[in-house]
């Protein structure tokens, strides 16, 4: 399996599924001539030609709308909307269009579209540019939300998204785009969604991330076995919607722990949901609350160091944990 | 059950024939009466939700949508009865939908203001103003790519103008050179604001600013109607590029239900009413001989049984089963 970065094998799947599938066609902010804002369509401006690969203009609420449109007529549209900053002002075309028109139709017609766009803080972006919301669209019925971790993840996943009758938003973790590892050049290499990923088996502790978070949380995991001799178990969703709560279900109920790390905001964020199901499922195995580790409360602030404490850490992680025993 | 979409007995003609005309005061006969029925329906309860009706627009509808070929699509704003009715919906279908019912056309989810029917191309009614004009130009997009000679005809009030969601459409439409009529019904308030209160400029200025042709038109003259929106969508089969229609008209009831209309006085509705476009297109093929007052009891006699029929449809239509609920949330391999 060769190795490669996560932006390339984005650029991988993009480019097989368009080989695959003369449906797919990508358009989006600055993804043809300028190659994407973080490189990941690169090339293929020069590979499938203007029709296939549109640059569209700053217009985040139409081009989602324009796909929305494209998708309901039979393509399989990819919009790229730079970042997920960006994408609030397309929130309506998801929320009222993409993700109710196949329910209000009576399953006349569905919206089979991926949305691409990167997430996350840590790069001194400030208050505007550096938001983890990924739960806010897992919170909509008729999405399916998509967070990828690792290189061949993100490869697996976003050919998936392409075979999805649905509308996909697909989430890139800025700081996931320079990662690399081995990704299977296999074309029909799929992850099905709703299957999260046991990166690392334990017995003490269940450790809940995905996207950028499950870094911090397999970082925690090895200082904790390190330092504290104590065994985390770490679990990276994948998908939010669907979600595969049976996993963590299951791990829970053997480690009797769980510990969810999420950028986001901790307040009415995805973490609370999912300790709402742990608890609701497995209340009886727990040895202690469920513990969240999520983004300070606050507007993300410019300065480093500011920053740095208004984000979780793999520190915060293990502070948590040992807070369990 | 599937409808078909009402026309075409031949190519179209730029101006319409007689038989034609009496076609089109029926088809607004039979709107203005099964809207007029559903406000009834709605004050006996049977009609629940927001219901805008479309009394006094019908030759919007009636005029648009007749220029249009089986395989076109139609998007629209919320006060949809008139075009479904205009495009071959089933007026069964479509008091079903509003009665909630399992036999709407939308299953009893997307009541009044979400009628859908895509095997007429009837792509929905939107109830988020402007969101589905982005919707009309990625559809014309899509005719384009896919290389289908459909048109998009997109019909919105004066209220959409201005939304950015308008203006993005408008400019992609354009850049992208796609197939779309942009089809607006000026019935001079959005809601309770007049549009010369919310607008800066002419709503054809604004299009025209794009680089798109624009025309107004008499929205409640039905000829008119249809003589300038034939021209549009020619003009986008030709593969022209999209193009602007303004149609003046003018609602007789309030914006929804719930309307008191505190904001027009009754003079002006009575100034319209004046200028009806059914009695206008009536007295003229009476006076042209091609109508007398036994064609026209025939007329009302037909619109009366469709409409009662339809009420009568939808009252015996059962509600949709409670263990239904979860369908269509997503669509996955072997959905049923």
């Amino acid at each position: 399996m060769p190795e490669m970065r996560m932006r390339d094998a984005l650029r991988e799947a993009l480019r097989e599924e368009m080989l695959r599938d003369e449906t797919v066609f990508l358009m989006g902010e600055d993804i043809g001539a300028y190659g994407g804002s973080y490189a990941v369509t690169k090339g293929l401006l020069e590979e499938f030609g203007e029709e296939r690969v549109k640059d569209t203009p700053i217009a985040e609420s139409g081009i989602v709308g324009v796909g929305i449109g494209a998708a309901m007529a039979g393509l399989r549209p990819m919009v790229e909307l730079m970042t997920i900053n960006f994408s609030f002002l397309a929130l309506d075309q998801i929320v009222n269009s993409a993700a109710k028109l196949y329910h209000m139709s009576n399953g006349q017609i569905n919206v089979p579209m991926v949305v691409r766009m990167a997430s996350g803080g840590g790069s001194q972006l400030a208050a505007t540019h550096s938001h983890s919301l990924e739960g806010l669209y897992a919170h909509f019925p008729g999405l399916k939300v998509v967070c990828p971790s690792s290189p061949a993840d993100a490869k697996g996943l976003l050919k998936r998204a392409f075979r999805d009758d649905n509308t996909v938003i697909f989430i890139e973790h800025t700081a996931n785009y320079g990662l690399k590892g081995d990704v299977p050049d296999d074309p029909d290499f799929l992850i099905e969604f709703g299957q999260a990923n046991v990166l690392r088996e334990g017995s003490d502790v269940t450790l809940v991330g995905y996207s950028g978070s499950v870094h911090q949380a397999t970082r925690a995991a090895v200082m904790l076995q390190e330092q504290e001799g104590i065994s985390a178990e770490v679990i990276d969703l994948r998908t939010l919607r669907p979600l595969d709560i049976d996993t963590v279900i299951r791990s829970v109920q053997k480690t009797n722990r769980a510990v969810i790390v999420e950028d986001d905001w901790k307040f009415g964020g995805f973490a609370g949901e999912l300790s709402a199901q742990i608890m609701e499922r497995a209340f009886d195995w727990l040895d202690a609350p469920v513990a969240r580790v999520c983004g300070k409360d606050v507007p993300m602030p410019y300065n480093r160091n500011l920053e740095f404490a208004a984000l979780p850490s793999e520190e915060d992680v293990v502070e948590a944990v040992l807070a369990m025993f | 059950m599937t409808a078909t979409p009402r026309l075409a007995r031949k190519a179209r003609e730029a101006e319409p024939d007689i038989d034609q005309l009496l076609d089109f005061l029926y088809q607004m006969q039979l709107i203005r009466r099964f809207e007029e029925r559903t406000g009834e329906m709605y004050t006996k309860g049977k009609v629940r939700g927001f219901l805008h009706l479309y009394t006094g627009q019908e030759a919007c509808a009636v005029g648009a949508l007749a220029t249009l070929q089986p395989q076109d699509k139609v998007v629209t704003h919320y006060r949809d009865h008139g075009h479904a009715i205009a495009r071959g919906m089933d007026p069964n279908r479509v008091m079903a939908e509003l009665f909630g019912r399992q036999d709407g056309v939308s299953g009893g989810r997307g009541g009044s203001m979400h009628l859908y029917d895509a095997s007429i191309g009837f792509l929905g009614g939107y109830a988020i103003v402007a969101a589905h004009l982005p919707l009309a130009v990625g559809l014309g997009l899509a005719a384009n790519m896919k290389k289908e000679n459909f048109v998009t005809l997109c019909v919105f009030g004066d209220g959409s103008v201005g939304e950015g969601e308008f203006h993005e459409a408008l400019n992609l439409a354009v850049l992208w050179n796609t197939p779309v009529v942009f089809f607006c019904e000026n019935n001079l308030y959005g809601m309770g604001v007049s549009f010369q209160e919310s607008l800066s400029t002419q709503v054809t200025t604004l299009a025209a600013a794009y680089n798109m042709p624009a025309v107004s038109v008499d929205g409640m003259d039905v000829t008119a109607v249809y003589r300038e929106t034939l021209k549009a969508v020619e003009h986008c089969r030709a593969g022209k590029g999209p193009y602007f229609v303004e149609a003046m008209t003018y609602r007789y009831r309030g914006h929804s239900m719930a309307d008191p209309e505190l904001y027009r006085l009754k003079d002006e509705v009575e100034k319209y009413r004046k200028r009806d476009a059914i009695d206008r297109l009536k007295a003229r093929l009476m006076e042209g001989g091609h109508l007398d007052g036994a064609g026209w009891e025939a007329i009302v006699e037909r619109v009366e049984k469709v409409v009662e029929d339809s009420i009568a449809f939808a009252d015996a239509s059962p509600n949709p089963p409670i263990d239904t609920l979860f369908r269509y949330v997503t669509k996955e391999p072997g959905d049923a």
